[in-house]
């Protein structure tokens, strides 16, 4: 068993983050994650940072933005302290070295975003991502911060209190992918989740094949809720043959969309009129979908994004990487043809739910990253806001898990009152209960020591594992396909009640089906059948999550459009959707958004573009 | 444009940014226009292509002794040697290992050796290959698993020459530090480097010499060398780095490197220009 004062699992932003944050605490920091930190998924984004850094633009400016941008569902003290803490962390990225292009004074260079209000969209060419990633992990690397590498976690080491908000976690249990052996971390103060999305959820997604959602899974099976799962955000330029993303900054830079009739369609059929191409991400998603359904599509699939007319000098001083992706991953040169694009799963508003220091209702376990849920992209998450979530929460995670005094959290976790139950949802099927709560939280209460709980986890993990390469089954694969199939087909862009319950429906069986699931390769070295093997449980229950809260949401906000219902229902919908694991049957409840800042109070307004 | 500055001294012909872009759109038409030869041969529907896979395992009877298994997977179109390796794990053996997660050349965790060279499997078409395509592990590196080799040995290197920003004098912690547009440029192309391996497993100096630093860890030490920010005593203290002993002069400029580079860093040029700014630098203390 490995001990650390804190256990970070993830080395993506958010993950290196909160380890170098917690080290600057004087912790023993330890990162343990299934790829290596530089393979993490974060050096995919492309665009940008957001940022309030120069002069006419203002932490409030970005506040308000990312509040209108989220449809009125991002909690205020979380989106201020994003904004407020996203300038100096976006410099302390510049004094580690990081490669931002840069204006001709040296500064570093920002450009227009979809939702921004100024440009205030910091970028390193069109691999911020990669660059990000990179820098910090240099600075890991530096203060010679522990990483184990190819360890995937598959359980967390929590007591077992029947009230979650009693349980507290002592660490995590992780499969040695190179060694072969099930090995345990405690964790002295804390354990912070970095595991970042879950777009494989989906079969079409911008999203790495590493991202199967395994930490806010396991954090749900723990007891803790997870907020706002309904919130997918399709990105609405995608390259139709892999979902390799296309960045915003083409349309930032002035790229054009257009239908199969050369319309410029999001000015044509008024989808935008003032903002147009650079409307949000949600917006032109339906746009695109909408011109598909009603003919105007190529090849009934996608539409065309151009940005030939940029010129090839601005295209390789700012967008370079676009000409390679479009070229190597769908055949296409950008500098020649517009490229072929339609929407694609790309990020979970959702998640864990958090503090805005990263706390869970479980003692000692945080989240940060694409896998939280602080709060701070509502409904709908702008481009470039993502980035400086990982920077500013994973911080924030890491200092108040190595034990910095953040003062008193605004933002509350933790089951509440329980108002609706799934009874009321009219769910075609029962849910099925795949591992019961004693496998998934460990030991006895407050009767044993931290160490026990976790070899007690270990022990459980071991005996389930040892049985899933024993035992003839089913293989993990055939699962996966039906669930991704069934999500992109009834959870997608466009949504009903009846698609959600057929959805719902094919993931009850997979629910069933992964009962007789069977690793087929007996090796312990490098295991990766296994892996996905326990990925795939991860992503049912992810999967029931988005589907149970877009079911039970009857209203079109921000990413989350319905047939029957196509308005914002302020009255009675300003609430976070909040769904908590008991005993392996989903409960769903609510708590209310806070539009009220340290200043002032967020007024919903019809958002427009 | 041009900001590989080259000086005369070097053996190769100087190649400046915008020649570099010319090339690679050229090469890039070849490629296109290849691929659509091939998609206009095949029938979609019925066509199948073979893969020729290596295969190991230490632990499992029957893969001790390393062979080749060959699977036939349907092949289709913009069909990439990842999709097809992930085809014949999920439909035929899911035993079948090999590392690969974000399939956009970002994550560098695929590099194979495809057909006699070290690609990323994921940014290789079907249709650019000669069938049946042969994918082992990189050369040059121990085999844990099937495709999977141990990579260690190369992180270590890369950590060797201190792989991470440095300066004495920062300022305040809520200003920028300036940097010129010339000096990013400069150091954008080392900066692209996605620890993929490719390159060390090409190169004959680091097969033979086990300590050699090797490119990927000298184009990291470039980056740092090469940014003004980090100031000029941190450049000698990097250029002493890299002209130890297995450091820069062990290159013997075979191009191996840049060749298989899916970022197309332009790794030999940067030695070499290492090579030449550590003999300034000797000159300037003599
Ligand atoms: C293609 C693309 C482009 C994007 N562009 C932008 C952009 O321009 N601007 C912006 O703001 N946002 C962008 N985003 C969103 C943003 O990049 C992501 O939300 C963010 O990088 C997620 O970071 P993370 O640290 O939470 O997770 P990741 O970077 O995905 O890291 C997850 C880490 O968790 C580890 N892990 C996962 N499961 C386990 C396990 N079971 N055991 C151990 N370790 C585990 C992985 O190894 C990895 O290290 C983009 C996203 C995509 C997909
Ligand atoms: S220099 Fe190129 S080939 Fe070498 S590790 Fe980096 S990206 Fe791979
Ligand atoms: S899968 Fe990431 S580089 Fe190929």
């Amino acid at each position: 068993m490995h001990e650390h004062d804190v256990i970070v699992v993830g080395a993506g932003g958010a993950g290196l983050r909160a380890a170098i944050a917690a080290h600057e605490e004087g912790a023993d920091v330890a990162m343990v994650t299934k790829l290596h930190p530089v393979r993490s998924h974060t050096g995919a984004a492309e665009g940008g940072i957001n940022a309030a850094l120069r002069d006419g633009d203002d932490w409030e400016l970005h506040a308000y933005d990312t509040m209108k941008g989220s449809d009125y569902l991002g909690d205020a003290p979380a989106i201020e302290t994003l904004a407020q803490d996203a300038p100096d962390e976006v410099i302390q990225l510049e004094h580690w070295g990081m490669p931002f292009s840069r204006e001709d004074d040296g500064r570093v260079s920002q450009r227009p975003f979809g939702g921004l209000s100024f440009p205030r969209t910091t970028y390193a060419g069109a691999e911020t991502g990669h660059h990000l990633l990179h820098t910090m992990y240099e600075q890991v690397v530096k203060r010679g911060i522990q990483v184990y590498d190819e360890y995937y976690v598959s359980q967390l080491a929590v007591t077992d209190h029947d009230d979650p908000t009693e349980r507290e976690c002592h660490g995590v249990v992780a499969y040695d992918i190179k060694g072969g052996e099930i090995v345990g971390f405690q964790a002295r103060n804390g354990v912070v989740l970095a595991t970042g999305g879950d777009g494989q959820v989906f079969d079409h997604t911008t999203n790495a094949v590493a991202n199967t959602g395994d930490g806010a899974a396991m954090a749900y099976r723990a007891g803790v809720p997870v907020e706002d799962m309904e919130f997918v955000q399709f990105h609405p330029t995608t390259l139709p043959s892999t979902g390799v993303l296309i960045s915003e900054g083409v349309r930032g830079e002035g790229g054009i969309l257009y239908n199969s009739e050369g319309e410029r369609f999001m000015f044509e059929y008024g989808y935008a009129n003032n903002a147009g191409e650079l409307a949000s991400r949600d917006v032109v998603a339906r746009a695109e979908l909408t011109e598909v359904n009603n003919g105007r599509g190529i090849n009934d699939e996608y539409v065309y994004l151009d940005m030939r007319h940029l010129g090839e000098e601005r295209i390789y001083d700012r967008l370079e990487n676009i000409i390679h992706l479009a070229e190597d991953f769908e055949g296409v040169d950008p500098a020649e043809e517009p490229m072929p694009v339609k929407p694609g799963q790309h990020y979970h508003m959702g998640g864990i739910e958090t503090n805005e220091h990263g706390q869970t209702c479980i003692d000692g376990l945080y989240a940060a990253g694409e896998c939280a849920c602080a709060s701070v992209h509502g409904s709908n998450r702008l481009g470039g806001n993502a980035l400086p979530e990982l920077i500013v929460f994973g911080a924030r995670a890491g200092r108040h898990a190595a034990g910095k005094d953040l003062g008193e959290a605004e933002v509350p976790t933790g089951p509440s009152a329980k108002s609706e139950d799934e009874d009321s949802l009219d769910t075609p099927v029962e849910p099925g209960a795949v591992g019961t709560s004693d496998e998934d939280v460990a030991a006895d209460g407050a009767m044993v020591d931290a160490e026990n709980v976790v070899q007690a986890a270990v022990d459980a993990e071991q005996r389930r594992i040892d049985d899933l390469l024993e035992r003839e089954g089913t293989n993990h694969a055939e699962i996966r396909e039906d669930l991704q199939k069934a999500m992109t087909e009834n959870v997608n862009v466009f949504r009903n009640k009846e698609s959600l319950k057929d959805a719902l429906e094919t993931i009850r069986e997979c629910r069933e089906r992964y009962q007789h699931v069977a690793v087929s390769d007996p090796s312990r070295t490098f295991n990766t059948d296994l892996i996905h093997t326990i990925e795939t449980r991860n992503l049912i229950d992810v999967a029931e999550t988005i589907t149970l809260g877009a079911l039970a949401r009857n209203e079109f906000r921000g990413a989350h459009w319905r047939q029957e219902h196509q308005e914002r229902k302020d009255d009675e919908w300003l609430k976070h959707t909040m769904i908590a694991w008991n005993d392996g049957t989903p409960d769903l409840y609510y708590k209310p958004v806070i539009l009220e800042g340290e200043e002032k109070e967020y007024e919903p307004k019809v958002r427009s573009y | 444009m041009s900001t590989q500055v080259t000086e005369q001294e070097t053996e190769t012909e100087p190649e400046t940014e915008t020649d570099h872009q010319e090339r690679r759109m050229a090469e890039k038409r070849e490629r296109a226009d290849m691929r659509e030869r091939a998609e206009e041969e095949l029938d979609d529907t019925e066509e199948t292509v073979k893969i020729k896979v290596f295969r190991y395992d230490p632990e499992v009877e029957g893969k001790k002794d390393p062979r080749f298994d060959t699977f036939r997977v349907p092949f289709t179109k913009g069909m990439t040697v990842l999709d097809a390796l992930i085809y014949a794990r999920d439909h035929f053996d899911s035993s079948l290992t090999f590392r690969h997660s974000c399939r956009q050349a970002i994550c560098g965790s695929d590099a194979l050796f495809i057909n006699g060279s070290q690609r990323l499997g994921c940014k290789t078409q079907m249709s650019e290959l000669e069938w049946p395509v042969r994918i082992e592990p990189l050369p040059h590196s121990d085999v844990v698993k099937d495709l999977v080799v141990d990579m260690e040995h190369f992180y270590d290197q890369m950590e060797a020459v201190e792989p991470y920003f440095q300066t004495n004098d920062l300022p305040a912690a809520d200003e920028e530090q300036r940097q010129s547009r010339e000096n990013r440029e400069k150091v954008k192309m080392s900066t692209r480097c996605i620890w993929c391996s490719a390159c060390m497993s090409s190169c004959n100096i680091a097969a033979g010499d086990n300590e050699y630093l090797g490119p990927a860890a000298i184009n990291k030490a470039y980056r740092f060398a090469m940014d003004k920010r980090e100031g000029e005593d941190m450049k000698e203290h990097r250029l002493n780095i890299i002209e130890q002993e297995h450091g820069v002069w062990r290159c013997q400029t075979q191009f191996s490197c840049t060749e298989v580079c899916p970022k197309d860093i332009p790794l030999t040029e940067h030695i070499q220009e290492l090579k030449r700014e550590a003999v300034k630098s000797n000159l300037k203390f003599w």
